[in-house]
């Protein structure tokens, strides 16, 4: 049986005429946290959104597996059907649908099975408490009028509630205060077990002392220009991207 | 293909076409023979006769509106305004004709009457077919029934109130309505009585090429309050039909009354409703306005504030699609002091629909401390629909506080992304939106309106991709 979940094999992408990926290669097996450095504008966000086939960006070349099936041509809804997940770095603001209206639907259109009601408010409302979250925003509508925080965390929540195969998390960490930070961490070592996998994309690694990273990536100019363990991060908060920059 | 499938399903609820196996219709077209004959079969008193000629007269003298839609494709030739159907009104389901019993059976009202509501009428193309109301609200004097019987029975309060709020002059289409009226329904709540479950009237145009123009007149007396709710619906035919109904409310002092209405015609429908409501001090009228369906639609709901303190909120949504002008709006006078007035509405267009957002608000001299607040709010699916705001705002008093607010949008890229990125079809993540859109609208209907006002929105939706 195979642990694969996530292989990029030499990825090239264009967000409209510029060149941003320029031949990534990277392999999630089941289990494993990896994380993704780089500095501004070196391509992290494109690679999230380009595994999850954002129309804003196009792939020129190379393949995206997801246990060991092609999903490069995939719609980003089928994507979400086979089980990845991805934190926005800005979630959008839907008025009139409430966040429990809005998770029970995608929970329903995600797994494709009748979402019992009674549970699932209950389900809910646990990771609400494990999240530090106002349990009024529950019959808000979904990140409007959230804090930045808030919103980061309604991102966690709606990773745990669709608990999928693979959660990549884009920049979640950023703008937040340590408390937050805490809680975000929480959430990933909730979610966190051996069959499932996360991709953490930052620039700051005060979100990884508390996890246990297998694998670094540090990104600059759309390559992957060196991985190592967890202690590759530590050595970036000290010096920086500097000598991984041309 | 499934998807399909379900679309036809559901339409079929609305667009069930019965045969059209009326016990009279009137021969189309509009002249003096033609209401004497209405008039005749209907059994008017003279002086409802008399009031349809005069009526006929003013239609003749009177032209089309030089705004808004055009309505120049309506030949009042081509209409038959009076279709009697079989049966006469009852008081029980069981004895209202079988086809005619089944399509409200497939609308749901029956059972509505059930669950949720202390009276009902149903009207099925020129007459009431049913009506029922509560026995402990006959005892507390409510009256509810249709207009025909109310004009035999009550006629000094129907002469009173009939067409003095909505004058037969108002326009060309309320002329028509005076001279050709069958059908709708009477309320009277008396002075003190709180109505506290609603009271629902459903219209249903069966006949191809014909013309639905109810009266509803309701009188909320002093202290007073009422829930009424109105339905309209038909089925879709290649030519055009007509509904021109009229409606009237009396909102008398210390009364309140919420009217509640979703219209969902057919496509091939000319909605040219007139609503208007008189607000005495400290009384409060609210509309709660859906508009569906139709290929034109001009309605503009009108509260007169006439007293001291009085209120009024509109809370209204319209929905356009493909080959749709829908023309909607509200219309408010402050004529008196300390008066005010809310107005939130919102509209849809795709596929080509064209919405219009045309108001009026008018602030008296009589009117100083009143207030007026308009928010109003399109959202266009795609680039080839049209929204437009028209507002006519006449303040003639210092004294007021005043805002109006028009917003346009479009769903945006990265929303519809956001939603597919949890497992929404691009079809899903819109109705989605849409739904949300139209929440603080669908909150304020009865529930089952609420629901039948997503699954309208579904529908249009699923129509713009299949």
């Amino acid at each position: 049986m195979s642990n694969s979940l996530l292989e990029i094999k030499d990825l090239y992408v264009n967000a409209e005429e510029k060149e941003i990926l320029k031949g990534i290669n990277l392999k999630i097996n089941k289990g494993e946290i990896h994380v993704i450095m780089g500095p501004n504008g070196s391509g992290k966000t494109t690679t999230a959104n380009a595994i999850f086939s954002n129309p804003v960006y196009t792939k020129l070349k190379g393949k995206i597996l997801f246990e060991n099936e092609d999903i490069t041509e995939s719609r980003t809804d089928e994507i979400a059907r086979k089980g990845i997940f991805m934190s926005f770095q800005l979630p959008e603001e839907i008025p009139g649908v409430s966040v429990t209206n809005f998770l029970k639907y995608a929970k329903n259109k995600v797994t494709g099975q009748p979402v019992k009601i009674f549970e699932f408010k209950k389900e809910l409302q646990k990771y609400m408490e494990e999240l530090s979250m106002n349990p009024n925003n529950m019959e808000r509508s979904l990140n409007v009028g959230f804090s930045g925080g808030e919103k980061k965390k309604n991102e966690i929540l709606q990773m745990l509630v669709l608990n999928p195969k693979l959660a990549i998390l884009d920049e979640t960490d950023s703008g937040l205060d340590v408390d937050a930070i805490r809680t975000v961490s929480k959430g990933i070592e909730m979610f966190k077990n051996e069959n499932n996998a996360v991709l953490i994309i930052t620039h700051n690694t005060k979100i990884l002392r508390s996890l246990k990273v297998d694998y670094v990536h540090i990104l600059v100019d759309g390559k992957i220009v060196k991985t190592g363990s967890g202690e590759l991060a530590k050595e970036i908060e000290e010096n920086g991207y500097a000598k991984y920059k041309n | 293909m499934a998807k399909t499938q379900v679309e036809e399903i559901n339409r079929n609820i609305y667009d069930i076409r019965n045969k059209d196996n009326y016990d009279y219709k009137i021969k189309k077209g509009l002249t003096k023979e033609i209401i004497e004959e209405i008039s005749k079969q209907k059994n008017d008193p003279d002086w409802m006769r008399d009031f349809r000629l005069k009526a006929l007269e003013v239609y003749n003298s009177l032209e089309l509106p030089t705004w808004g839609p055009d309505l120049s494709e309506l030949d009042m030739n081509e209409i038959a305004t009076y279709v009697r159907p079989k049966g006469k009104m009852a008081s029980s389901w069981d004895d209202v004709p079988e086809d005619i019993k089944g399509t409200f059976d497939k609308l749901g009202i029956p059972e509505a009457e059930k669950e949720s509501l202390a009276g009902v009428g149903a009207q099925y193309d020129s007459e009431v077919v049913y009506h029922s109301m509560k026995e402990d609200l006959i005892k507390q004097g409510v009256i509810y029934t249709d207009m025909e019987t109310a004009v035999r029975e009550y006629p000094e309060m129907v002469k009173e109130h009939f067409m003095k709020c909505v004058p037969v002059n108002d326009h060309k289409f309320v002329a028509l309505h005076g001279a050709v009226w069958s059908g709708g329904s009477f309320v009277y709540v008396p002075k003190g009585v709180k109505v506290d479950i609603p009271l629902q009237s459903y219209f249903r145009l069966n006949s191809p090429e014909s013309g639905q123009f109810e009266h509803t007149l309701i009188i909320v007396d002093e202290g007073a309050s009422l829930h009424f709710i109105e339905g309209c619906s038909a089925p879709k035919y290649n030519k055009v039909n007509l509904h021109a109904g009229c409606v009237e409310l009396f909102v008398k002092d210390g009364a309140y009354l919420r009217y509640s209405t979703i219209e969902n015609w057919s496509k091939n429908m000319l909605n040219l409703n007139t609503k208007k409501a008189l607000v005495g001090k400290n009384a409060q009228v609210d509309w709660v306005s859906g508009s569906f369906g139709s290929k034109i639609s001009m309605l503009y709901p009108m509260s007169i504030l006439n007293g001291e303190n009085a209120k009024t909120e509109f809370t209204g949504i319209s929905f356009a699609g493909k080959g749709q002008n829908l023309d909607n709006g509200f219309k408010v006078v402050h004529n008196a002091p300390n008066t005010s007035s809310v107005v939130n509405a919102k509209s849809i267009s795709k596929n080509g629909g064209k919405c219009t957002y045309r108001s009026l608000v008018r602030i008296t001299k009589n009117a100083p401390k009143s207030k007026s607040s308009v928010s109003c709010e399109s959202l266009m699916l795609d680039d080839i629909s049209v929204s437009d705001t028209i507002p006519t705002n006449d303040i003639e008093t210092d004294e007021v506080e005043f805002s109006h607010e028009a917003k346009i949008g479009k769903i945006s890229d990265k929303t519809i992304f956001y939603l597919m990125s949890r497992g929404m079809s691009e079809e899903d993540a819109k109705a989605m939106i849409v739904r949300g859109f139209a929440y603080p609208i669908s909150k304020e209907l009865p529930v089952e309106y609420a629901v039948e006002m997503n699954n309208l929105i579904n529908l249009e939706l699923e129509g713009a991709i299949g």
